[in-house]
């Protein structure tokens, strides 16, 4: 009966989107006719009313299907193929977002959370314009709802044959970093559809001015600030679950939350000038509604199972299809629009060579050219196996040496742009203090590189490079700092911070596999790894192998680990549970591999210094975003002006 | 002699400046891309040598039952690959993924050399019935190739 209503309630949800986009849509071209802003609230207040209808309906969808994992009602076809009822509640829960059909709907009801907050601030935009709004996100809302109802139904049922017992979730998705990886990165994918309608209304409405830019940036900010912290807890989740001690391996799937993520970042720069200078504005478009296209694009490439992947839990072409023609359709119009109406929107403001539009130019031009690298290496041998029949992969070296040239030009004037002003800054001001910042962060880098290789040293260079010259901004510029400042030198001490934790523990970890039987050692960097014991053991829906592991330094105790083997009971799948002593200096890793007979076991052993920072970087750039976000020039409460 | 305003100057010192760092970019972006394009070849491929010798490429097929041999006190390790109709021994040297099991499809990277397959990594997928496109294609393709003992 529950999944019932819920799939009700997911009919209804769609019938509200529609009324949502007609009465926006309906509002707006009135409110263009009569070029008054004082006619037809009602039918403006209505769609505000159906967008918010739609949420609540979408909601009591989502809690059905979420009632339906937690009672175990294994007669929703999909609930029997992503839980089971020997699992933990917790991870009946995020089953719900396991697979494809209910992180769709997990999708579209953040879609359309979203669309409800921006429906409800209301005041702080011209109405046309805010209708406009609304009915572009009921737009998008159909679409997804549209694909969910017609072509991935959560809801069905298994009758008459109704199966005792579910097919369990993939192990691997059994991690506590797992039930918010996905509600993360979707958060983020979902939010640029705010920055997305935001072009788009721009295009119709023919205005694109410093407060609309102003009312633009928190949504940005915070899309932005959920993609980040998806893909720190993505990679995080990698690091110590895949068993490997990798965190980031340029897979397809990782690629397409990279890209918008990349985009997203020169948008918000770039909406920094537009605010300040009223400038770059036709390239703030293209950039929002870029950063959607490959939000969308995203979802496509992890829903069709297009790109054979690690990541390909869902393979169905028909799916794909249905995203393709909706990617297809929705940027082919964005972009026609654009092509009509972004001549309306002018600019012509002049700046010098050294000024933080220059700087923000650059750093667009860094990240969109590092966009464009990984999309290349990742759609390419899609495109020739679409015309060519040659299957092909490109290996993580071609990211690598693309990437890092990208980032060291990046970081050289990540280092140097905050300290330039809008339109002209003085050249004073400028040298002096990055030339003291520099040849600190060289001297640093110089002693460095007397003990460590040549790429340590670049990384430090870099690093320190960053962190002086912020250092330097907030000592000069202390007194005038708004929370959007802060937010930067937060943002960026990160990108640092994540810059150190990349080059020092790429160029520094030592991985060792051995093969070990009980009493064997292995000396890793300074540390002794003793495999002192192997014992069985089993959990809830499991049998296990457990190793311990004695650490010592120097003949002194650091720690005993016990890495994992696990059996999964249900699917006979087994998995490994690697054990890390981490540090803020150096993580110890520790993965059972496989038993190799006569009581020999293969064994990771991994010394990895810095990497924690890597992680801790991701998080202090998702800081300095939410810092931004609080500023407070973006809580205006009153009506901007009709112009 | 033309003479072009102040503002014009600067926007053509700025998009010559932008054309150089582009075009560059995308030349060693090509670059890159050339030198690390791995291609795919089935085992029935290498067994009638259409693949090159020496270079890295990748290969996929199934785990032939009881062929997995274990080196006595490293962690070497050999399997046969099949796509049904021909086989290829590959030698690896480290820990095999989670799900790699006999009869299962998966995909090593690495190179073909002297009658053997040298690989550098062996994929397996995260699901125990799913099996690599690549697998599936390459016991398609075998179909057009007769046994070769």
């Amino acid at each position: 009966m529950i999944p019932e209503l819920g799939h009700f309630a997911l009919i209804l949800a769609f019938c509200f989107a529609v009324m949502q986009t007609v009465a926006g849509g309906k509002s707006a071209l009135l409110a263009a006719q009569s070029y008054t802003n004082a006619i037809d609230t009602t039918s403006s207040k209505a769609a505000v009313l159906f967008c918010l209808a739609q949420f609540i309906f979408l909601l009591i969808s989502f809690i059905s299907l979420e009632y339906a994992f937690i009672t175990n009602d294994f007669s929703v076809v999909y609930v029997s193929a992503q839980s089971h009822s020997d699992l933990p509640l917790m991870y009946r829960i995020s089953g719900l977002w396991g697979g494809h059909e209910g992180s769709l709907l997990l999708w579209v009801l953040m879609l359309s959370g979203w669309g409800a907050m921006v429906a409800l601030r209301r005041k702080a935009l011209p109405r046309s314009t805010h209708a406009t709004l609304i009915a572009i996100l009921g737009l998008l809302s159909l679409g997804f709802l549209a694909f969910i109802l017609f072509t991935s139904n959560p809801f069905a049922r298994l009758l008459p044959i109704i199966p005792i017992e579910g097919q369990d979730l993939n192990p691997l998705l059994q991690d506590p970093a797992l039930i918010i990886h996905p509600p993360l990165l979707y958060m983020g994918y979902v939010g640029f559809s705010v920055a997305f309608a935001c072009a788009v209304t721009a295009l119709i409405t023919g205005r694109f001015d410093r407060a609309y830019a102003r009312w633009m940036r928190p949504w940005t900010l915070m899309a932005w600030l959920f993609l980040t912290l998806g893909i720190v807890i993505g990679s995080w989740w990698a690091y110590y679950v895949l068993g490997w001690g990798g965190w980031w391996f340029w897979d397809p799937v990782e690629n397409a939350s990279f890209m918008p993520w990349l985009l997203g970042c020169a948008l918000i720069h770039t909406l920094a000038v537009v605010e300040k200078r009223n400038a770059f504005k036709r390239w703030a478009i293209l950039l929002a509604m870029t950063t959607f296209f490959l939000c969308l694009l995203g979802t496509f490439l992890v829903r069709s199972g297009i790109l054979t992947s690690v990541h390909a839990f869902a393979n169905d072409p028909e799916r794909g299809l249905y995203i393709l023609i909706f990617l297809a359709v929705v940027m082919g119009a964005a972009l026609v629009l654009y092509l009509w109406r972004a001549p309306q929107i002018k600019h012509t403001v002049g700046f010098d060579y050294l000024s933080r539009e220059n700087f923000l130019l650059i750093n667009n031009v860094l990240l969109t050219l590092a966009c464009a690298t990984v999309f290349l290496g990742t759609l390419y041998p899609l495109f020739l196996e679409i015309f060519t029949q040659n299957k092909i992969s490109v290996g993580p070296p071609y990211f690598s040496s693309v990437f890092v040239p990208l980032m060291i030009f990046l970081f050289i004037f990540m280092g140097a742009a905050p300290q330039s002003e809008f339109k002209t800054t003085p050249a004073r001001s400028f040298i002096l203090p990055l030339s003291i910042s520099a040849v600190s962060a060289l001297v640093l880098a110089g002693i460095v590189g007397f003990f460590l290789p040549f790429g340590v040293m670049i990384t430090v260079a870099l690093g320190t490079w960053i962190i002086f010259t912020l250092l330097e901004n907030l000592l000069i510029h202390y007194k005038s700092l708004t929370a959007s400042n802060y937010g930067m030198v937060i943002a960026h001490l990160g990108a640092a911070v994540l810059l150190l934790g990349v080059g020092l523990s790429k160029q520094m970890e030592i991985e060792t596999d051995v093969s070990m039987q009980v009493g064997d050692h292995v000396l890793v960097g300074p540390y002794t790894f003793t495999l002192t014991g192997l014992n069985p053991g089993f959990g809830p829906n499991y049998t296990t192998i457990i190793g311990d592991i004695q650490i010592t330094r120097k003949d002194k105790l650091v720690t005993v680990l016990h890495p994992e083997k696990r059996t999964y009971t249900a699917n006979n799948i087994a998995q490994s549970q690697t054990a890390i002593a981490p540090g803020l200096l150096r993580d110890l890793y520790v993965a059972l591999g496989e038993p190799l007979g006569k009581n020999r076991w293969s064994v990771r052993v991994y010394y990895k210094p810095f990497v924690r920072w890597i992680w801790l970087g991701g998080l202090l750039i998702a800081a300095g975003a939410l810092c931004a976000f609080f500023d407070k020039r973006y809580r205006i409460k009153s009506r901007v002006q009709y112009v | 002699m033309i003479r072009f305003s102040k503002k014009h100057q600067k926007r053509a010192i700025l998009i010559i400046a932008l054309l150089l760092a582009l075009s560059s970019a995308v030349g060693l972006t090509l670059y890159a891309l050339n030198q690390n394009i791995n291609l795919f070849f089935t085992p029935s491929d290498l067994v009638h040598q259409k693949a090159p010798m020496g270079q890295t490429i990748r290969m996929g097929g199934l785990v032939v039952e009881g062929s997995v041999k274990r080196g006595a006190h490293d962690l070497s390790v050999s399997f046969i690959l099949t796509d049904t109709k021909n086989q290829v021994t590959v030698d690896y040297t480290g820990i095999l993924p989670d799900l790699f099991r006999e009869n299962q499809g998966i995909v090593v990277l690495g190179t073909w050399q002297n009658n053997r397959f040298l690989a550098q990594e062996v994929l397996a997928k995260h699901d125990e019935n799913y099996m690599p496109a690549e697998v599936i294609e390459a016991i398609k393709r075998s179909d057009h190739y007769e046994n070769k003992p």
